[in-house]
């Protein structure tokens, strides 16, 4: 079977079995942290378990966060939209985020930043032709006193990025 | 000055983090304390305390949670580590270091209000820090600090969870905090009624910010009376000041409430990094208002600062020196707001990318004359216009950057150029340096 285009509209009933059942089971400890009558108060780690099982939050996983959570696929749409950690389209295989606020400017970043740019031929939200790479360019990771900072595949938050760390953390991302 | 630590005593400690190490040092003592106290007693020592909210706003603590109506239930407890606001740092090593003090405060909060449903609202950007405390309630969960009894012997229901945010600034306003706590976008609401009243569900709600509620156990422990005593006047205890930008020692410092700006910048920090002169800092996270070099003489306490016409926020101090372009930072400030305004409200929707596309014309050396004043008109325009104070907050850094260092916008336009060339960031270097907390980070 075709790996599934999570960016094609389509119902949640076209996703692949196997995944839909891993997504249950991964949403299901969530909705015990909410009132029984308020399971849409789960969007947010549902939006973030559906990325993370079908590789972003596209309209079918949108659909299927609605499904499960009784609420209109509208709704989840203007969430999925509005975070800037949920993707509506497929990123690189790993996302290089790189805070460029004041604190992290005056310790270098907008250098790093223009640097990467040129070093993996992209602009601010591109995909290396690869598909290795999605260079982003985020606001504060709260990590102003161990500036420069950089987050990796939105899991690890590397402080204190000097050229150095710079090419350790590019050579981990093979 | 007194020397107390509150906030930072165990950090840096092996496995600070864990319960062992925290009942050895006498953890949840203070909540066994507040269980042989009445609730409403519990609310006076805080109130006593003069505790005033950590996140920004610096509302009396005690004050507002007297706001609860008497007789709705349920109420929750909101529990804000949405930390975004540009140049802090703090709540995160509160969780890394010591995220059992958090749980107790929010224990201990919860008891004396009759609360059984506590949320911590994190930013989706501390999966590591959201991973420490998932841990922490586990373990304490386990050990039956919390769930169906207090301490194993008091029956009160208990549950405390972590709701993960997924990147917007605004989640930190109290309002879309709890919005997007009910899965939503954050969407900001009009208040009055305030969320005391009318908060998450519809149903009465106090959100705290995360260092607010670490306070709590001590405030317990050793009376209202001694916290008003570490502070000054009308504010009581220690913070955690986040220092960033152009200064040796960067990181989290725990001084009186009350403590010397200046002190704090050329004495714990060691003053700038390049040994120039410090030509600006924004005291209280980016959007307070920025002060020059030269009135940095005076004191961080909430209202005494408000003397010197700025703020001390959330307690992240960013420190530039005068190699540093004030249009390229303001620059950047606007960025920041018109890429976090979340679109509700007009005048912020479509005057934050006005002042940012300004700034960056006026920085690129395209400005013209009046441009500063006509950046001045924007601001004047949004602030107070909007339903929360995301329209206040990107304002105020553009009046006080362009009344404060006006010299730097005028030089763009008589130049046509930035007269700091490539090098308007200044003399960066990393933070190889900083001390969090008196630990080497």
């Amino acid at each position: 079977m075709p790996p599934h285009d999570p960016t094609k509209p389509g119902d949640w009933k076209d996703l692949p079995k196997d995944q839909v059942a891993r997504f249950d089971a991964a949403l299901a400890p969530f909705l015990q942290r909410y009132p029984p009558d308020r399971k849409e108060a789960a969007m947010l780690p549902a939006l973030r378990i559906g990325q993370e099982i079908f590789g972003c939050a596209g309209t079918a996983v949108q659909q299927l966060c609605a499904d499960r959570l009784g609420t209109s696929p509208a709704r989840a749409e203007e969430v999925a939209t509005f975070y800037v950690m949920f993707h509506t389209q497929p990123t690189g295989e790993h996302i290089l985020e790189v805070c460029t606020n004041v604190s992290c400017c005056l310790a270098g970043a907008d250098r790093m930043f223009e640097q990467l740019k040129r070093r993996l031929g992209v602009e601010n939200g591109g995909t290396t032709k690869d598909g290795r790479i999605t260079l982003r360019e985020v606001e504060c990771l709260g990590s102003c006193g161990t500036a420069p900072a950089v987050l990796v595949d939105e899991e690890v938050m590397e402080e204190r990025v000097s050229p150095q760390k710079l090419e350790t953390i590019l050579g981990g991302l093979r | 000055m007194s020397d107390v630590k509150i906030l930072t005593a165990r950090w840096g400690k092996k496995d600070s983090h864990t319960l062992a190490s925290y009942q050895a040092d006498g953890g949840y003592q203070a909540l066994q304390k507040a269980l042989s106290m009445p609730q409403a007693g519990i609310v006076e020592e805080v109130k006593v305390s003069n505790l005033r909210g950590r996140g920004g706003a610096g509302f009396a603590t005690g004050l507002k949670w007297t706001f609860l109506p008497k007789d709705v239930r349920p109420r929750y407890l909101c529990v804000n580590a949405d930390e975004s606001e540009p140049g802090t740092f703090k709540d995160r090593y509160i969780i890394e270091n010591d995220p059992h003090m958090l749980l107790e405060g929010i224990a201990i909060t919860c008891y004396a209000l009759d609360i059984h449903l506590a949320y911590v609202y994190i930013r989706g950007e501390f999966p590591k820090q959201a991973a420490a405390l998932e841990q922490a309630i586990a373990e304490a969960l386990q050990a039956g600090i919390f769930g169906k009894k207090l301490l194993q012997k008091v029956d009160f229901d208990l549950a405390i969870h972590v709701h993960r945010g997924a990147g917007a600034y605004i989640c930190g306003e109290e309002s879309a905090l709890m919005e997007s706590l009910e899965g939503k976008k954050g969407y900001p609401r009009l208040k009055p009624p305030f969320p005391a009243v009318v908060g998450l569900w519809g149903k009465p709600t106090i959100i705290n910010n995360v260092e607010t509620l670490a306070n709590v156990p001590w405030i317990v422990q050793h009376g209202g009376a001694a916290f008003a005593a570490l502070g000054t006047g009308k504010s009581g205890g220690t913070r955690l000041f986040g220092v960033s930008g152009n200064v040796k020692r960067p990181g989290i410092y725990e001084k009186p409430v009350h403590y010397n700006l200046k002190k704090l910048i050329l004495e714990d920090c060691g003053g700038t990094a390049s040994g120039r002169p410090v030509k600006a800092v924004i005291p209280g996270g980016s959007s307070s208002p920025v002060i020059r070099g030269d009135e940095i003489d005076v004191s961080l306490e909430f209202d005494a600062i408000k003397a010197a016409g700025t703020m001390s926020g959330s307690g992240g101090v960013i420190v530039m020196d005068d190699s540093v372009c004030m249009v390229r930072v303001l620059s950047r400030i606007t960025k920041f707001y018109a890429e976090e305004s979340c679109g509700q409200c007009t005048p912020c929707r479509e005057g934050t990318p006005w002042m940012e596309s300004l700034c960056e014309k006026i920085e690129h050396g395209h400005g013209i004359p009046g441009d500063a004043d006509k950046l001045l008109d924007m601001a004047n325009h949004i602030g107070g216009f909007t339903i929360c104070a995301l329209g206040d907050a990107a304002s105020m850094p553009v009046q006080s950057f362009v009344k404060k260092f006006k010299d730097d916008f005028e030089r763009h336009i008589a130049e046509h150029r930035c007269p700091f060339g490539e090098a308007a960031w200044g003399t960066s270097q990393d933070s190889r340096d900083a001390v969090i907390g008196g630990m080497r980070a």
